[in-house]
């Protein structure tokens, strides 16, 4: 398999004008895109597609302490880019409902946080949808923290970078699925293409309403332009309760690099602007020759013996 | 053919060009970036050492096998579940999931200890000794414990001075040779937790 197959060019990256490198890619197959589901109904909260993220991407361990439930950490961490969330709801008749949600990078299709990001290269997006951050080219603003209508990247105070789940992409980029993915005992977290997800989903979500869960829904939200970490939600009534957002939305930056972006293409009107009318001015007056004086200095220049 | 700054500087740019023009592409060398980090490693099978469900596991070890080089010693780089196990299909639990830790743990013995009888500290003792000492130990409580015959007159040859509990991780041979082992001594209680 070349990169091409698998989505690896790519399509977009942070602060870069549309991308002119990707000339090889053949536009008349669209590009293999690729997505997680998590089924938060078949999901157990046994937390191994944590300990995997950890132990494939080198996380530092950070100690936990007891302060709610079955929950290990408080909150994402630059150390531990996928958590389990627990959260119990009193619901309207009086029964409870454990709810557990897998939080990490959701991925998606129009990513606020690359739309926030300042630093050329930083945030990429790749043809496949997986939204990497590179580390190298971070500068530590956090734009992409206030970008995020998801609030997942977080900011390493050592290292002064941002850090986030970065779907696996080495090993997306092997063909291997994500280490949470294969970690998963109960098979709740998938991968495959978006297309296949998607039929996954809406098969299971139609199941869950048989079942009784009227409000089932598959969290792939248009406001954001689609998921490439899609939920199959069983209760979704209550959607803000797993800590999902109803109507996520990419708001347009207003940082001021971007204003100074947006300078930038005025910028170089004016300069394509000038340089027309430099051409223009040119072809109409024509080369001017030296008047006949100077001629006659520097034909006796040329005579005379130099020294 | 003679080569001044000024041709090298032309041949440079002309070559440049050329190369842009062939479609020469930055593209992917900036699209990877992270390298598999099991990409040169070889893979050792395994069995989790935890439950009785007996997950396989594959061991990425690095610096073995054809992958050996002069300055490395092999050395664990990953775990992960094997997808061609019928009993796990590839996945693990969380406590399987961080069998790193096990491996690599700073507070694993990797020698022998003997604590004597009063004493309130370990001290570290050599294979040999503590091979030897377990075999004086273990005969001493066979020759005390041994039952011949039983109440009415049977031979049994029973080794009741003994008991084998085994873990998770005995595989069928192993189990097979603890067996043999363990009934010529004359051992009855056998138990393990791997139903396997």
């Amino acid at each position: 398999m070349t990169t091409t197959d698998l989505g690896l060019t790519i399509r977009r990256q942070s602060a870069t004008p549309a991308s002119g490198t990707n000339i090889r890619r053949d536009h008349s197959t669209p590009a293999l895109e690729i997505s997680k589901l998590v089924d938060i109904d078949l999901c157990i909260g046994c937390k191994a597609c944590e300990v995997a993220c950890k132990e494939w991407n080198d996380l530092q361990v950070e100690e936990t302490h007891l302060f709610s439930g079955y929950q290990s950490h408080p909150d994402l961490t630059p150390h531990t880019w996928d958590l389990m969330r627990f959260n119990e709801v009193e619901l309207a008749g009086g029964a409870l409902a454990w709810l557990i949600r897998k939080d990490s990078c959701l991925h998606c299709e129009e990513p606020g946080c690359l739309l926030a990001c300042p630093a050329p290269g930083a945030v990429i997006q790749y043809e496949n949808g997986i939204v990497d951050f590179n580390q190298d080219a971070c500068i530590g603003c956090q734009y992409c923290v206030s970008g995020c209508p998801f609030d997942i990247p977080r900011f390493d105070t050592v290292t002064k970078k941002v850090y986030k789940c970065t779907l696996c992409i080495d090993r997306v980029s092997t063909g291997l699925e994500p280490a949470c993915v294969k970690a998963c005992p109960t098979g709740a977290i998938r991968f495959g293409t978006k297309e296949d997800m998607l039929a996954y989903g809406l098969e299971k979500v139609e199941k869950l309403k048989a079942r009784g869960f009227s409000e089932a829904m598959l969290y792939d939200p248009v406001g954001v332009g689609g998921l490439h970490m899609m939920y199959v939600v069983p209760r979704g009534e209550i959607l803000e309760q797993y800590g999902l957002p109803v109507d996520p939305t990419v708001t347009a930056p207003t940082s001021f690099p971007s204003l100074i972006g947006a300078l930038r293409k005025v910028g170089a009107t004016a300069s394509w602007a000038g340089l027309l009318a430099a051409a223009v001015y040119f072809l109409k007056t024509g080369k001017r020759y030296p008047p006949p004086e100077e001629e006659a200095v520097a034909a006796a220049y040329e005579k005379a013996p130099h020294g | 053919m003679k080569v001044t700054r000024r041709t090298f500087i032309q041949g440079g740019v002309v070559g440049a060009a050329a190369l842009a023009g062939l479609g020469f592409d930055l593209a992917p060398a900036q699209a990877m970036i992270k390298d598999l980090k099991i990409s040169r490693a070889s893979e050792v099978r395994s069995v989790c050492p935890y439950c009785a469900v007996g997950c396989s596991m594959i061991a990425y070890v690095g610096g073995q096998g054809k992958t050996q080089s002069f300055n490395t010693t092999p050395h664990l780089i990953h775990i992960e579940g094997d997808p061609d196990s019928p009993v796990n299909g590839g996945s693990l639990c969380p406590k399987g999931a961080a069998t790193m830790q096990l491996a690599l743990s700073s507070d694993r013995i990797e020698h022998p200890r003997y604590r004597a009888p009063g004493a309130n500290e370990w001290t570290r003792i050599s294979w040999d000794e503590a091979l030897d000492r377990l075999a004086r130990l273990m005969k001493d409580a066979r020759d005390e414990r041994f039952v011949a015959t039983d109440a009415d007159g049977n031979t049994v040859n029973r080794n009741e001075g003994f008991a084998w509990g085994g873990g998770a991780t005995i595989t069928n041979e192993e189990g097979y040779l603890v067996t043999k082992f363990m009934r010529a001594l004359g051992v009855v209680g056998l138990e393990q937790q791997a139903r396997l």
